[in-house]
């Protein structure tokens, strides 16, 4: 008997008992569905970070200094210096003050995130200023009282007309010289068009606090290595031990991040996997009780010159074919499942989050769940196929 | 011409608890191609555990069983498998048609054990339903059908592989008298186009249609001849008792 010939015999049997097959394939649809959602949510979560991180400028290196105890501390210029003795490795550099407490519009408080930068990070961020004009050296250094403001705050909080107004960074209040080109569309409250950049020297003087962040760009993307070197046995020099001070390149930091997102999915989705097990086991419980009942049909179709095989094939095809048919619905459940969480994900995250198991995990779901019913429609089938011909024909 | 069917000193036990159970004791017969014989007896004589050897179903626990010259007791499964698909046809007391199946489909299950292919099968299924006056019927499940239809369905995938042997227990022991006869004209019919047929019956009026009868009494044989002879229907022992071995 041929495979084409087991296989429309299984179809035969499957479609004469839909309920007790959808019964059967439950373990498997929910087995497949939780593995793809899973899979396809931490796809999405892995791209909507890379996503995020690359905005932020893939060729950045961060220096973070800690000072506790050291002998010397380590000035903006100095930090200035080391760069420009580096030119063949470092290009940019801006100390990054990072405020909190919230910009104070008006009456209100927002969400915005506040910056102090030097007047090189709209070259590191590749922002363009639309309106008004960037920070400049002199505002640097005067500590002038004035700031850039993303596209959102524009919109939101001036109608489009921020140049030249004031709002309050904690408790000083700033005049505003400058509008971000749109970086995100469509800008939300939270996202990377609702910020504002003033002097670092003002940050700092308003935080109460030296700078002790930096971030440096390298030349070259590809090297890596030899930059954060550079940067590493410079600083190493200047304070004499490595114990003060960390460099975190963005990449390596998208790595970890991407490395971390991917072991949880693969541990969830291996937890997922047990009921694709669980599915097989029900498989096979129903598989049995199915040769129990048909124990007269296996006797008649030995009778009329079934080999062991033939029976064989047959119950590991309906088996197989089964699981594998679960696995389809479970794949269909799973994306739909997988677009209802991409719509409550954008809900709560405030972003588009494309929720994509791949094909390969669609393939790799339909073929597992095909292998589980053969594997789990063995024994039954084993059994049908070992069935004694005379007993079988005499079973009521 | 050699035996169709050759049995030699043919013997089955059976395991019984502690003892042995001899359903066969050394039975020897031969049936020549084109015979049709019955095989009678009361119950627990022997007549299923002959039928099982014959079907090749079962193998002799001691003596040789040759079908067609060849000898089946050295067979394994397999082998028997194919012996059964290539030159035997059942028809059972319960018809046992595949519920699922519908008349045509059931017929070409045989053909479809043998290899053949598809276009071919549904030919040959449809040649045999229409030989049993069943064409236009083909698309109807065994359950739509009365028990003599069923049977006439089963005598028809029984015919469909060519086989060399028909070999029919009880055929009519789920059935009315009326539909009864029917089957056994149809049999008798077969036996005229030249077909070998072995009927197994417990009962002497079926058994007298057939040409010739074997009796048998506690796993031997008691009396081997032509049907028409009055000792065929009375068993030495129970000589004198109306009935003899059936109703
Ligand atoms: N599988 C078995 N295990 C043990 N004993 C068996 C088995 N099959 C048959 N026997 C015994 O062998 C003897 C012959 O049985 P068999 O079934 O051949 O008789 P039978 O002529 O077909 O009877 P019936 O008309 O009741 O069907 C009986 O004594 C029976 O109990
Ligand atoms: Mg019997």
């Amino acid at each position: 008997m041929s495979i084409a010939e087991s296989l429309a015999l299984a179809l035969k049997n499957i479609v004469s008992s839909k309920v007790r097959t959808l019964l059967t394939m439950l373990g498997i649809i929910i087995g497949v569905a939780a593995v793809i959602v899973i899979v396809g949510l931490g796809n999405g979560l892995e791209n909507y970070v890379a996503g995020s991180f690359s905005s932020m400028g893939a060729n950045t290196l961060t220096v973070t200094v800690m000072p506790r105890g050291a002998t010397r501390t380590l000035e903006t210029e100095d930090m200035y210096a080391i760069v420009a003795e580096h030119p063949e490795e470092l290009a940019l550099c801006s100390p990054t003050v990072s405020l909190a407490g919230g910009v104070k519009i008006g009456a209100g408080t927002t969400s915005t995130s506040a910056a102090g930068v030097s007047e090189d990070y709209s070259s590191i961020y590749h922002s363009l200023v639309s309106q008004g004009r960037d920070l400049q050296y002199s505002d640097i250094a005067t500590r002038a009282k004035v700031c850039v403001v993303g596209a959102y705050v524009n919109q939101a909080y001036f109608g489009g007309n921020a140049v030249g107004q004031t709002l309050r960074v904690g408790g000083q209040a700033l005049t505003i010289v400058g509008v971000l080109e749109q970086q995100e569309s469509p800008m939300e409250e939270g996202g990377s068009d609702d910020c504002l950049y003033l002097p670092y020297s003002t940050a700092a003087r308003l935080g109460g606090s030296r700078v002790s962040s930096y971030v440096v760009t390298m030349v070259d993307e590809a090297r890596l290595e030899q930059s954060k070197q550079v940067l590493e046995s410079a600083l190493s020099g200047f304070f004499g031990s490595d114990d003060y001070y960390t460099i975190i390149s963005m990449s390596e930091l998208l790595d970890a991040m991407t490395g971390t997102i991917s072991l949880l999915v693969g541990v969830l989705a291996g937890i997922a996997a047990i009921s694709l097990v669980v599915g097989g086991i029900g498989i096979m419980n129903i598989m049995l009780v199915s040769v129990t009942e048909r124990t007269r049909e296996i006797g008649v179709r030995k009778s009329l010159g079934a080999k062991e095989r033939s029976i064989m094939a047959q119950f590991v095809m309906e088996a197989a074919v089964t699981s594998a048919l679960g696995g389809v619905i479970g794949i269909g459940l799973g994306y739909l499942l997988s677009a209802v969480a991409a719509t409550v994900a954008a809900r709560l995250m405030g972003e588009a989050l494309t929720v994509s198991p791949g094909l390969f995990a669609v393939l790799a779901a339909f073929g597992i769940s095909a292998g589980i019913g053969v594997l789990f429609g063995y024994l039954p089938a084993t059994k049908a196929a070992r069935l004694n011909p005379i007993d079988a024909l005499h079973y009521d | 011409m050699a035996a169709l069917i050759a049995f030699q000193d043919v013997c089955k036990y059976y395991r019984m608890g502690d003892g042995t159970v001899t359903a066969a004791d050394h039975i020897s017969f031969a049936i020549t191609r084109g015979e049709f014989t019955a095989i009678v007896g009361s119950s627990g004589s022997g007549k299923s555990t002959c039928m099982n050897i014959i079907g090749c179903l079962d193998v002799p626990s001691a003596g040789t069983y040759r079908l067609n010259g060849r000898d089946v007791g050295q067979m394994n499964r397999n082998q028997l498998a194919e012996i059964r698909n290539e030159l035997l046809g059942f028809i059972f007391q319960q018809y046992n048609l595949l519920p699922k199946l519908n008349l045509l489909e059931n017929v070409e299950v045989p053909l479809m054990y043998a290899g053949v292919p598809r276009g071919e099968r549904r030919e040959r299924a449809r040649a045999a339903l229409e030989q049993l006056g069943l064409g236009d019927k083909w698309r109807h499940k065994p359950m739509e059908l009365s028990g003599g239809q069923q049977q006439r369905v089963s005598i028809a995938r029984a015919l469909v592989g060519k086989p060399s042997v028909i070999l029919a227990d009880e055929p009519t022991g789920a059935l009315d008298s009326r539909t009864g006869r029917e089957v056994l004209a149809i049999l008798q019919d077969l036996h005229a186009q030249g077909h070998t047929v072995v009927l197994i019956t417990h009962d002497n009026t079926i058994a007298v249609q057939a040409q010739r009868i074997i009796r048998l009494e506690d796993g031997r044989v008691v009396y081997d001849g032509p049907a028409s002879a009055p000792e065929a229907v009375v068993t030495p022992r129970a000589a004198g008792l109306p009935g003899g071995g059936g109703v």
